[in-house]
């Protein structure tokens, strides 16, 4: 057979170590898109929305437009309050792990506005089916920070019996559901959790997140047909953060393009600025709109850059340039935020440091609180007792029978 | 021969593989331009060009099915997956497809893919980065499975794998990836002056279905793979007694030959893995002792393994075997 030229396509990531970083300027603002009637449209009507941008916040930080949520001075406080607790704590969680004190962490830099816009967007009673990057969506939902830390420890107080790695919360009070390492798994899972709410005929929403990598899993697919079949009330969002560690989005789909994926599965799908509080926060109440009145659910592509490693065994200098996130066109969403209230006369940047000094306090409190009940390198652990719990509802003899032979081994 | 750990060698083997065969190829998540999480594949790209070394999507179900087309049209792929707690989306392509192709085509066509996969605990990784799945594998007619535990028989393994035209579920310890690990955790040595770290720069094999015997003695016979090699070395060394150390190095085909020849002599025999005990190899392996070697047995073959529940992230030390269970196992031997 006569031999060509290997001709496989493999894409590559725009930029890599020692390229210059130059994103093309965004061609969507704010004010471009309509909204439509969340109740009526079909999917259809979303195609512009799906290959557009929704934008609410502006180059000049006002915000503008049919998306615009309206929210009040305290809910946008609120949220920026949230997101600045989510950066301080990630950042004392990865100075523990850098000394022992975890074994392994994972940041949501660059991503805060994510899970915390979206999570203020639902009811309380709406079901969270996160990725490892959405712990944010806890604080919204009231969850103690001592409690999270613990967790991340995995010493005697963490509610999961060090039995997963840190960052896998699992949060029942506040519908905050298990997170697990393999990628994608929750995205279908979630749709059947969304099922079960309108089989019962319950006001619930659920909401699940996967990321542009784990777009490539057979779950995302899964999930956006049984949605498309059984019109589950499920906000399903790819948040596409440009990196899966070190493999590209590029990777992922080979159009570049990811919420348009939902519009041949007839889901309405949109776009949006995933570092734009006030767009994501829209977005997010016009699907719960959407899936609350039976018609169906949203496919959503969070548009936003993994400003940190994928996590702290991860160096991505390696495999991109290290200040690639500087010039994202998004820009940072706290930032965004903060620099919105204070045009809009209800911030400064004096109360900015106040809110800082303030977070830094009550994490630093939280955290000398945690380690108390013991850290990764001292201990001391949660028993061993818990290797065998919870295995099954009840004990079977084969594994009783383990238990105590691990039993009598420790103590001989 | 250069000291290498065990990332090196297995780089090494793939470099050999790539340079003398143009039909292999290697892929998979984080495997191209970045070299692998766990740097396996460092440098591979570079050297031999994107089309040979690349990354594939987030999708293990995918990896596996292309790889099993590619090696149905001559091809001879190398694909990792990248912990072996994530093989499963491309389990029914493995166990259905992969496995299933030679036999149920009458021999038409076959497709010999190696999926390479760091396996086993003792990376503080929890239940979804230290599990050891080699039974889910072994349960399955058509594939060959392979447990390397050294920098000499990864590289040596590996090429053998890569050169069967069956598939090969390949198995790597990471906990020994750059060292070998002898149940402490506090005590963390390199492959630095390890005579198994020895390792010829040129191609070589270790054939599948052999066995290698790491320590001989004639008290006891002591069988494991992977990580728990090591284990058991440290085990036979505290507690005195004179023991064949069986590294099984491939569980399908086992050398039941090694086996029974050793415990024709010993007597007794202990298996050790880190995989929970229900339906594990080790179970395998002693039903079939026990019908070849049944009146040499001086006393109950013992098992000690995992336990039957999911792995710990904080207790793992309470779940891995240790010396300490293995020492005991062996003594039960010696008394029963």
């Amino acid at each position: 057979m006569a031999k060509k030229k290997p001709s496989l396509n493999i894409p590559d990531a725009p930029y890599r170590p020692g390229d210059e970083a130059s994103f093309e300027t965004w061609p969507w603002q704010p004010g471009d898109l309509e909204m439509p009637d969340p109740k009526k449209c079909s999917s259809e009507d979303t195609v512009p929305h799906a290959v557009g941008l929704v934008r609410v916040l502006g180059e000049d930080n006002k915000a503008s437009g049919e998306w615009n949520p309206e929210l009040d001075a305290d809910e946008l406080r609120q949220g920026l309050e949230h997101m600045v607790r989510l950066r301080i704590f990630d950042d004392r969680m990865m100075k523990m792990q850098r000394t022992g004190k975890l074994s392994f962490y994972m940041r949501s830099f660059g991503e805060e506005c994510v899970a915390i816009a979206q999570t203020m967007a639902l009811e309380t009673q709406d079901w969270i089916f996160p990725t490892y990057r959405q712990p944010g969506a806890q604080f919204v939902r009231g969850r103690d920070m001592v409690s999270m830390i613990c967790h991340c420890i995995g010493n005697v107080e963490d509610n999961i019996k060090g039995r997963q790695m840190p960052v896998h919360y699992s949060y029942r009070d506040g519908r905050f559901i298990s997170v697990s390492s393999p990628v994608g798994t929750q995205f279908s899972q979630a749709v059947g959790v969304a099922m079960a709410s309108q089989y019962k005929g319950l006001d619930e929403v659920t909401i699940t997140w996967i990321g542009d990598g784990a777009s490539a899993e057979g779950d995302y697919h899964y999930a956006l047909n049984f949605a498309s079949v059984y019109k589950a009330p499920v906000i399903l969002n790819v948040v596409n953060n440009q990196w899966a560690i070190s493999t590209h989005a590029n990777f992922a789909t080979g159009e570049g393009e990811f919420a348009s994926r939902g519009l041949p599965y007839g889901l309405a799908s949109i776009r949006v600025d995933g570092n734009d509080f006030l767009a994501l926060y829209s977005v997010t109440k016009w699907a719960r709109k959407r899936a609350a009145a039976g018609v169906g659910a949203t496919h959503i592509e969070v548009l936003t850059y993994r400003a940190g490693a994928h996590s702290s065994s991860d160096d991505p200098s390696r495999y991109r340039p290290s200040d690639e996130h500087t010039k994202w066109p998004g820009g940072d969403p706290v930032e965004r935020l903060r620099d919105h209230l204070i045009e809009i006369g209800e911030w400064s940047e004096e109360r900015h440091t106040e809110l800082e000094e303030r977070i830094d306090k009550e994490v630093m409190s939280a955290y000398k609180e945690a380690v108390s009940h013991g850290d990764l390198a001292t201990g001391p652990y949660p028993s061993s007792d818990t290797i065998f719990t919870e295995v099954y509802q009840e004990m079977p003899w084969h594994l009783e029978e383990q238990f105590n032979e691990m039993k009598e081994e420790s103590d001989g | 021969m250069v000291n290498m750990n065990m990332i090196q060698s297995l780089n090494n083997a793939l470099d050999i593989m790539l340079e003398n065969d143009d039909e292999v190829i290697v892929f998979g998540e984080d495997i191209g331009y970045f070299g692998g999480v766990f740097r396996t594949t460092d440098g591979l790209q570079a050297k031999h060009g994107e089309h040979r070394v690349f990354d594939s999507p987030l999708s293990e179900g995918g990896i596996l099915s292309a790889a099993f087309g590619m090696g149905l049209n001559g091809l001879r792929p190398v694909v990792e997956i990248q912990f072996a707690d994530y093989i499963f989306p491309a389990y029914d392509q493995i166990v259905n497809e992969l496995a299933k192709i030679r036999h149920r085509s009458g021999g038409e066509y076959w497709s010999p893919v190696t999926v390479r996969t760091p396996a086993g605990g003792g990376i503080r990784g929890g239940h979804h980065h230290s599990q050891s799945p080699e039974s889910q594998f072994t349960h399955t007619p058509g594939l060959k499975v392979v447990y390397c535990s050294t920098p000499y028989n990864a590289k040596g393994l590996l090429i053998s794998a890569v050169e069967s035209n069956d598939p090969v579920i390949f198995f790597e310890p990471k906990r020994c990836y750059r060292g070998p690990f002898y149940g402490d955790p506090h005590n963390v040595p390199t492959w630095e002056g390890h005579p198994e770290a020895e390792v010829p720069e040129a191609h070589y094999t270790v054939p599948l279905g052999e066995a290698r015997l790491a320590m001989e003695g004639d008290e006891c016979t002591v069988i494991s793979w992977g990580t728990m090699v090591h284990v058991c070395e440290q085990a036979i060394k505290d507690i005195g007694v004179s023991c064949d150390l069986i590294d099984l190095q491939t569980l399908v085909p086992w050398d039941r030959e090694a086996v029974v020849k050793s415990i024709e002599k010993t007597g007794r025999c202990v298996i050790v893995h880190e995989a929970p005990k229900t339906s594990g190899f080790g179970a395998e392996m002693a039903a079939s002792i026990q019908e070849r070697c049944f009146y040499h047995l001086e006393s109950p073959i013992e098992r000690v393994t995992g336990w039957d529940t999911p792995f710990p992230h904080t207790t793992e030390w309470d779940y891995m075997p240790g010396p300490s269970r293995i020492a005991a196992a062996i003594h039960r031997t010696q008394v029963g």
